[in-house]
């Protein structure tokens, strides 16, 4: 991961209610509590986040946890109510409106939940929209609106208008749209939530092949914990308006930070999702009959340790011995909860 | 006992006090009942408590003459307005009907537009639109032996040169209010009076101002038909979806490329939709415009119908009907339109609207040049079928003349008059107390003291007797009418053909400008209060129908379906089930039916009734424009009366079944 901060969020604060900056200035007690007690909705609270240039960070949290509004903080949709956020270094609250316009013309891109696709327009007039505003001439939009419609696999669709396309189709339009400018940085707002299960895990694989192809800097919204562990790169869970926990998907279940991560995590798969790096006896470095690498997934190899007699070595990338592993934290992990 | 209070105590709470202010009246002076007469404005013709009148006639006259930057008054410059609407005028008149006689053009020759109704409804819905334009067009130019053609040519170029202005400024004015929230609150009670003033009351104000003629029509129609386009644009624009406007400042849209590119492109259909009620507007206003001298179809039918020509007016009315329903669904299919793929292939096959439009235009200029059919058929092959149809009338009268003679009559002396005794002995103080402690009731102090400034309004404008009997033929109409739509509306919302029946004869009848519906009340009743009343029984159960209509058909499925399995019979499910849940859908029914009752009572006035319409009608012949204004003001204060308090019933009904929070 390159270690390069795209967006850096600092002690963003979003409330609703009356005079709420008043309230953030001058109040000592900002916790939860009083800030209910005060009639204001908190939307995000004192939020720290950084997103690094090219990863995947999902944001999760249940319906009414701050996670779009956190969102549209970065994108400055919406005006924080205080606290900063930088884009590539700059201030996004500290720009007038015509930086904002330029950043948004040049380096963000959006994907909606309901797609928000402009019905007056074709499949191709949509996605060469933010290219239109620029003032880029109709036959080289046109063109690189085609290229991005081909990649997203809506080729032979460009005169459609969005009443004639399925939901998945839709979103795949929605998709070229951010796509067009080409931006840096792509914010997806429960992109794949108003689809159908199997649609949603397609629209899934086409994500990760489209990020395989271009690697951008993904802020990607979810309330789907499944979905964002197979997508992520890192997860950052919010619950009323709080950011919980940020961390990969395996640090979550592994060592989660209070009982409301648990609670989401207690139902995942862990064989799926820990390597055996996180359940080996490191203290044992003997050489048993089988060498293991530590980052194979539980689930890949737990049939071949199940029938092993004896414990198994684990190795690192270099194969030297790092530990070993014996069957019964494999049952306990396949088995139990 | 008790129970009998705590159930009906919201009853109680409101008509007891009434009562007893009715009941004190003997004890009391005159002033009590009737509001006193006044001489703050010096004692001349002024007459009411407070001599609104003598106010509006003295800033008229103010206005008049009152200088702009010293330069010009203000008069010039709406002289110089109509002037320019004026110019507009005669061009759409030489396009439509006069020619350019100094280039040598022709005006548009009939096949044209008959051609083009056809092609256009083709491409807009199918050939049911096609037809219908065709025949509009058709029944025009063959039913012209009077010279009905060139009258709708001229209605035609009018509201060509209207309905886009009002459109445009109802546009700009919605714009400006969806974005600007003190613009849209200063905007809002304004846009609510001018669309409960009768049209009749700014007639005079518009003729002092703009002078008359079709230029003066022309003005008044905008005043009157901009307000649903500003609604409805105000409408579409707010509920254009969050998403969709974060979509476009994603893209790095400007301020002006989200207003054309984003918001209004997604407002698409509401604002059709306004241009579609404008035009509409703008047809009810035929009739109307032509007291201030607007020429056309509306003139002669108003000429017809005083001269009690029935049938050369009824001729003219099922013109401006044909014309009415043509221009509603053309404009209707419109809104609707969704756009299309291009068909692949040559210029033709891409865009055949387009390409057959040219050659419509093309082939009938040819035509004119072959035959004079083509341009205006020749007057020896017009025809009228007046005559028939007057013996006709006179056939129905006659033979009719008893038992209608002896049910006018019946209703006149049994119902009519003591209804109307009642309501004129109501005390002016009861009627305040009255809806007061209904607005109290129903929304607390603010809905109360809104609604009894109205009713003072008009008890200190000094029509308070007239306007005591407008109101009592607008609530005899009520009672009809409810007793009429609700039952219709029920036997409607039974499967989807009746609804659908029933909705089609509403569109209709709603198309029709309210003047028709003066004929037949004349024809069946003569002129008295029954043939008024009939009229605006006619026009104003289309509401209450469509509400009720609506209501029923809207209750949600699952409870439907739960009455089913609780064991309901249909009476069951309807009385205990159904209406409850609809009652406040068919208030507002009940509210839009008001509204319509009190637009037609001032029609009716047209006809002879003696309320407050009979002074609206006076006020033109004298071209008294403060009279006329505040007159309908008085007019617009009932109408907003009611319309606060049961808009207020029907939230509050919708919030105890939990509609709405």
């Amino acid at each position: 991961m390159n270690s390069e901060k795209i967006i850096n969020c600092q002690n963003v604060w979003k409330l609703y209610g009356n005079n709420p900056e008043k309230f953030i200035n001058s109040s000592e007690d900002k916790s939860l509590e009083n800030i209910k007690k005060n009639n204001f909705i908190p939307a995000v609270r004192d939020a720290n986040i950084d997103v690094y240039k090219g990863e995947i960070l999902v944001i999760m949290g249940l319906s009414g946890s701050g996670k779009s509004t956190l969102l549209r903080c970065m994108s400055k949709l919406i005006d924080p109510t205080e606290g900063k956020v930088f884009f590539q270094g700059k201030s996004l609250t500290d720009l007038s409106q015509k930086e904002l316009i330029e950043i948004r013309r040049h380096k963000m891109g959006m994907v909606f939940q309901h797609f928000a696709l402009l019905p007056h327009r074709s499949v191709i007039q949509n996605v060469a929209f933010p290219l239109e505003v620029q003032g880029i001439d109709r036959e080289t939009r046109e063109e690189r609106a085609s290229k991005v419609i081909k990649l997203v696999g809506l080729e032979g669709r460009e005169k459609y208008y969005p009443r004639e396309l399925s939901g998945g189709q839709q979103q795949r339009v929605g998709l070229a749209r951010s796509l067009a400018v080409e931006p840096e940085v792509w914010f997806l707002d429960e992109p794949f939530s108003a689809l159908d299960p199997l649609i949603r895990k397609e629209m899934q694989n086409e994500f990760l092949k489209l990020q395989s192809m271009l690697h951008k800097t993904i802020v990607f919204i979810t309330h789907d914990f499944d979905e964002a562990i197979r997508l992520a790169d890192r997860i950052a869970i919010m619950y009323e308006g709080g950011i919980v926990q940020v961390g990969t998907a395996e640090q979550l279940i592994t060592n989660p930070a209070t009982d409301y991560v648990a609670e989401f995590t207690k139902d995942i798969p862990r064989a799926k999702l820990l390597t055996l790096n996180s359940l080996a006896d490191k203290s044992d470095v003997n050489e048993y009959s089988m060498r293991l690498s530590g980052n194979e997934k539980i689930i890949n190899v737990s049939a071949k340790i199940l029938k092993s007699e004896s414990n198994i070595s684990i190795t690192d990338s270099n194969n030297n011995i790092i530990g070993s592993i014996n069957k019964d934290k494999i049952i306990k992990i396949l088995f139990e909860k | 006992m008790n129970r009998f209070f705590s159930k009906y105590k919201n009853f109680l709470f409101v008509l007891v006090p009434f009562g007893f202010l009715w009941a004190i009246k003997p004890l009391m002076p005159s002033w009590f009942f009737i509001p006193p007469k006044s001489c703050l404005g010096g004692c001349g013709s002024i007459e009411g408590m407070i001599p609104f009148v003598g106010w509006i006639n003295a800033g008229i006259k103010f206005l008049k003459s009152y200088e702009i930057f010293g330069l010009f008054t203000f008069r010039e410059l709406t002289r110089s307005i109509s002037k320019g609407i004026d110019s507009v005028l005669n061009f759409t008149e030489a396009i439509f009907y006069n020619g350019f006689e100094n280039l040598g053009i022709e005006p548009l020759p009939w096949i044209m537009l008959f051609g083009l109704a056809i092609v256009y409804g083709l491409y807009l819905r199918g050939w049911r639109l096609a037809l219908l334009g065709g025949a509009c067009f058709f029944y025009l130019a063959l039913f012209s032996l009077r010279g009905i053609y060139e009258l709708s040519m001229e209605t035609l170029s009018a509201i060509a040169v209207s309905a886009p202005l009002s459109a445009l400024i109802g546009l700009l004015f919605g714009i400006v209010a969806a974005k600007r929230k003190r613009f849209h609150d200063a905007l809002w009670p304004v846009l609510n009076v001018l669309q409960s003033l009768p049209h009749f009351s700014y007639l005079i104000i518009v003729a002092i101002f703009f002078g008359v003629g079709s230029k003066a029509g022309v003005i008044a129609t905008i005043i009157f038909a901009f307000p649903p386009m500003t609604r409805l644009t105000i409408l579409g624009l707010k509920g254009v979806s969050q998403e969709i406007k974060e979509a476009g400042i994603m893209a790095g849209c400007s301020k002006w490329q989200m207003l054309f590119k984003v918001e209004i492109p997604s407002a698409r259909s509401s604002i059709m939709l306004g241009i579609n009620q404008v035009i509409m507007q703008c047809l009810a206003m035929v009739v109307i415009a032509s007291f201030i001298g607007q020429k056309g179809l509306g003139h002669d039918l108003l000429a017809r119908l005083q001269n009690l020509r029935l049938g050369q007016a009824f001729e003219i009315g099922v013109a401006v009907v044909f014309i009415a329903i043509t221009l509603d669904r053309f404009s209707q299919a419109m809104a609707l339109k969704e756009p299309e793929r291009l068909k692949e292939g040559n210029f033709f096959k891409r865009h055949p609207f387009i390409s057959s439009s040219i050659l419509v235009i093309l082939g009938s200029v040819i035509l004119t040049f072959i035959t004079p059919f083509a341009s205006r058929i020749p007057t020896e092959y017009t025809i009228s079928i007046s005559g028939q149809l007057n013996s006709m009338i006179k056939f129905i009268t006659t033979s009719l003349f008893n038992p209608l003679g002896a049910f006018r009559d019946f209703m006149l002396v049994y119902i009519l008059m003591p209804t109307k005794a009642a309501f004129q002995s109501l005390p002016w103080i009861a009627v305040i107390a009255f809806v007061g402690l209904i607005g109290y009731r129903l929304g607390k102090l603010r809905l109360a003291i809104t609604v009894m400034l109205f009713v003072f309004f008009i008890a200190a404008s000094g029509y308070w007797v007239r306007a005591l009997i407008t109101l009592y033929m607008v609530c005899v109409s009520l009672v009809i009418c409810a007793l009429i739509g609700i039952p219709l509306g029920i036997w409607a919302s039974k499967n989807d053909k009746r609804t659908k029946i029933v909705q089609n004869i509403c569109d209709t009848f709603q198309t029709f400008p309210s003047f028709i519906y003066l004929l037949p009340a004349v024809m069946l009743f003569q002129i008295s209060d029954v043939s008024a009343i009939f009229a605006i029984v006619i026009y104003s159960s289309i509401p209450i129908t469509r509400y009720t209509i609506f209501g029923l058909r809207n209750i949600p499925n699952h409870i439907i379906e739960a009455s089913i399995t609780s064991g309901c019979t249909e009476r069951q499910m309807l009385w205990k089930v159904k209406m409850p849940l609809a009652f406040p859908e068919i208030l507002l029914g009940l509210n839009q039916t008001l509204m319509f009752a009190l637009f037609m009572v001032m029609i009716a006035g047209f006809i002879g009734t003696v309320d407050l319409s009979q002074e609206i009608f006076r006020a033109l012949t004298f071209a008294d424009g403060g009279k006329g204004l505040i007159i309908g003001l008085c007019v617009a204060f009932i109408g907003l009366t009611a319309d606060r308090l049961l808009v207020a019933w029907s939230d509050m009904q919708k919030k105890k079944l939990g509609f709405i929070s």
